[in-house]
């Protein structure tokens, strides 16, 4: 299971200080903040937009346009269900109805005990062994319904 | 003494079980006393046989697979240290009949060397490429690249060489060369696979490039999604640094050049090149109108060459062994070879390297042996998500940009995925729709209006309303879209859409039917 830091200013900014010498550091530097926080938290807009001399708004187009960055932390474990054409092929769309019905939520939603965040993927690149899916970072190929059950339980525990 | 056996780190054999194989096989070994050093490779692209464990014996490397954790005690049992009889065992991965047909040349030493050794990569004929332009100069290595044919891997089959002249030709303080390894097409994997086995080529690839044009900085550019890839780059970057062939004076020369790896948010325009270039720059993701073209005003307005994976590896292989080598492989105006990746609902998928030429029904009823599911197959979609729906009356098509283009197709970034008869072509026309709306970057109004439009029309078609009416609707918009969307994500949409109304009507037909799953 993912741990996150709880939000800290003085880490933030410490975080940011590591990217700057970069050319381009604005995405390295949110996904640096995300994995730290497990978010983009609101408050990291105006330090960012701060150190790089650009615009709020700018900041929160660039944050708001990636699939990525979550406004929000997710539940305790995130699973992800490759919905691309190639995982459709195989099966993929039963899966996912599957994994909906069980965790009772839609992709995309957290359960109601924050526990499970179920989300689509556009493709994993394990498409000559779909369907796949990724639960906290961890790949999952040649997905059934017997391999997803046990992937939900892990999640749920 | 110690066996040496080769485990594939593969994200592909990693989601099939590698990593626990391995655990398995080092407690297995343990228990026996028997010392064995365990090498992890990239994938040998036989990837319905992943995780493939092979061992190194006196007659050459014998492969077992698909080998689970569970398998490992019996293969022990059995004797596979010394290649012994298991059914499991596949023989010399060499000989196997989805190898042997192949041609690989950009794929020649992944599955086989470790990814992670400078010394494996150049004892395996890595760095002559490099070795040999150092001599050429920069006039030259464009020269010989032109000469080759290569035409960019990433979809548009624009010739590279040409690319490369006008950002030598261009005057700048900074150059730079940018790796376009945001694979995000569903049904391709080349990119990912050419990373985690053979990342030096890539590094190799885009040194030579730098050298031609005058750059000494470059970025690889991949998805969030393939973690696996970015890791196993940084670590070739890093040896590559610590063994002189990147950084100041690189292999003693008067030249520099240094790479960095940069992780795209999961946004699939981004894998268009003047969005990625936004990307990189730290903006949204936003297609940039052409001109001016990335060559005169790429990353940070300074002339950049931008690639694909696949045409910045075979670079390499052109200037080691000269253009004609590369150049005698191939059909018509589409030379070399062209790594193919056949997926889906596949018996056999993976990853097939071959000249041009090669027909869509070879690929998919030979090599692949048809749909894993054993229904018979109905479509291939081929290019990914832009790429149309080629039905089976079709499959004798050849690999080929022209022959490709002549049928309203795309060979896009060589990805075959096998639909069988259970596919529901209006339903994956309505995902081409929806997927175009919810990636499409906002720009400019035929992609972002035009396909939230196509998903509406497609759901009265569904409905029964006035459906003749609205296939002409459909049909317009489609037309809308391919000229007048700034970019290939809107301009191509109509590919997916246009080919299953086209080659499948009776299932866009006015009897009401209702679509599951799909919303």
């Amino acid at each position: 299971m993912p741990h996150y830091e709880p939000w800290s200013e003085e880490r933030a900014h410490a975080i940011i200080g590591e990217f700057v010498h970069l050319e381009g550091p604005l995405m390295p530097m949110l996904h640096a903040v995300q994995e730290t926080f497990g978010h983009v938290p609101d408050a990291v807009v105006p330090m960012l937009a701060e150190k790089l001399n650009v615009s709020r708004a700018e900041i929160h187009g660039v944050v708001t346009f990636y699939h990525d960055f979550r406004h929000e932390p997710a539940g305790q474990h995130v699973l992800k269900l490759c919905r691309a054409e190639a995982c459709q092929a195989a099966g993929g769309d039963a899966l996912a109805a599957h994994a909906e019905h069980k965790l009772g939520c839609k992709l995309g939603e957290t359960t109601a005990d924050g526990r499970v965040t179920v989300e689509p993927i556009y493709c994993l690149g394990l498409c000559a062994t779909a369907p796949s899916a990724m639960l906290d970072g961890r790949i999952v190929a040649r997905l059934n319904e017997r391999r997803l059950d046990a992937l939900i339980s892990e999640a749920q525990s | 003494m110690s066996i040496r056996i080769y485990v594939p780190k593969d994200a592909c054999a990693i989601a099939c079980g590698a990593d626990e194989v391995v655990g398995a096989i080092q407690a297995a070994a343990l228990a026996r006393k028997q010392t064995v050093e365990i090498v992890r490779t990239g994938s040998r692209g036989m990837l319905w046989l992943e995780p493939l464990v092979e061992v190194a014996t006196p007659e050459g490397r014998i492969a077992y697979g698909p080998v689970e954790e569970t398998d490992v005690e019996g293969l022990f049992e059995a004797g596979f240290l010394t290649g012994a009889a298991h059914a499991l065992r596949i023989g010399k991965p060499e000989e196997h009949p989805f190898m042997a047909k192949q041609t690989r040349l950009t794929f020649a030493r992944c599955g086989i060397i470790d990814p992670a050794s400078y010394t494996d990569y150049v004892a395996h004929g890595g760095y002559r490429g490099l070795e040999r332009a150092l001599a050429l100069g920069p006039a030259e290595i464009i020269e010989e690249v032109k000469k080759s044919g290569l035409r960019g891997r990433g979809g548009a089959g624009f010739p590279t060489a040409i690319k490369w002249k006008t950002v030598a030709d261009a005057k700048a303080d900074r150059k730079y060369i940018v790796c376009n390894a945001d694979e995000g097409d569903s049904g391709t994997f080349a990119d990912r696979m050419i990373m985690e086995g053979d990342p030096f080529q890539l590094i190799e690839g885009m040194t030579i490039a730098g050298l031609a044009v005058g750059a000494t900085k470059g970025f690889v550019y991949t998805r969030s999604e393939y973690p696996h890839a970015i890791w196993a780059m940084e670590k070739a970057i890093e040896a590559a640094r610590a063994h002189g062939m990147l950084g100041v004076n690189i292999a003693g020369s008067q030249h520099s050049f240094d790479m960095e790896v940069r992780m795209g948010a999961g946004a699939y325009v981004c894998g268009e090149e003047t969005a990625l270039l936004d990307s990189l720059e730290g903006g949204r993701g936003t297609v940039r109108a052409k001109p001016p073209l990335p060559a005169h005003k790429g990353l940070f307005q300074k002339p950049t060459v931008i690639n694909n994976v696949l045409s910045l590896v075979a670079v390499p292989h052109i200037l080691a062994d000269g253009a004609q080598k590369y150049m005698d492989f191939g059909m018509g105006r589409s030379r070399g070879t062209m790594p193919i990746q056949i997926a889906g609902n596949v018996k056999f998928g993976g990853l097939f390297e071959t000249a041009f030429g090669i027909t869509l029904g070879e690929l998919i009823n030979d090599i692949g042996g048809g749909t894993a599911s054993g229904r018979p197959v109905k479509a291939a979609q081929v290019g990914g998500p832009l790429g149309a729906y080629v039905p089976t009356w079709q499959f004798d098509l050849p690999f080929d940009y022209e022959a490709f283009a002549a049928k309203d197709a795309l060979i896009g970034h060589g990805g075959i995925v096998v639909f069988d008869e259970a596919a529901d072509m209006v339903k994956m026309a309505r995902f081409a729709m929806e997927f175009c709306s919810v990636e499409s970057c906002g720009k400019c109004t035929p992609c972002r209006i035009g396909s939230t439009r196509g998903v509406e029309v497609i759901d009265r078609i569904v409905a029964g309303e006035r459906v003749e009416k609205n296939l002409e609707v459909l049909k317009d918009l489609c037309q809308t879209m391919k000229l007048g969307s700034l970019c290939a994500l809107g301009g191509f949409t109509p590919y997916p859409v246009l080919s299953a109304l086209t080659h499948f009507p009776e299932e866009f037909g006015d009897t009401p039917r209702r679509l599951e799953a799909a919303e």
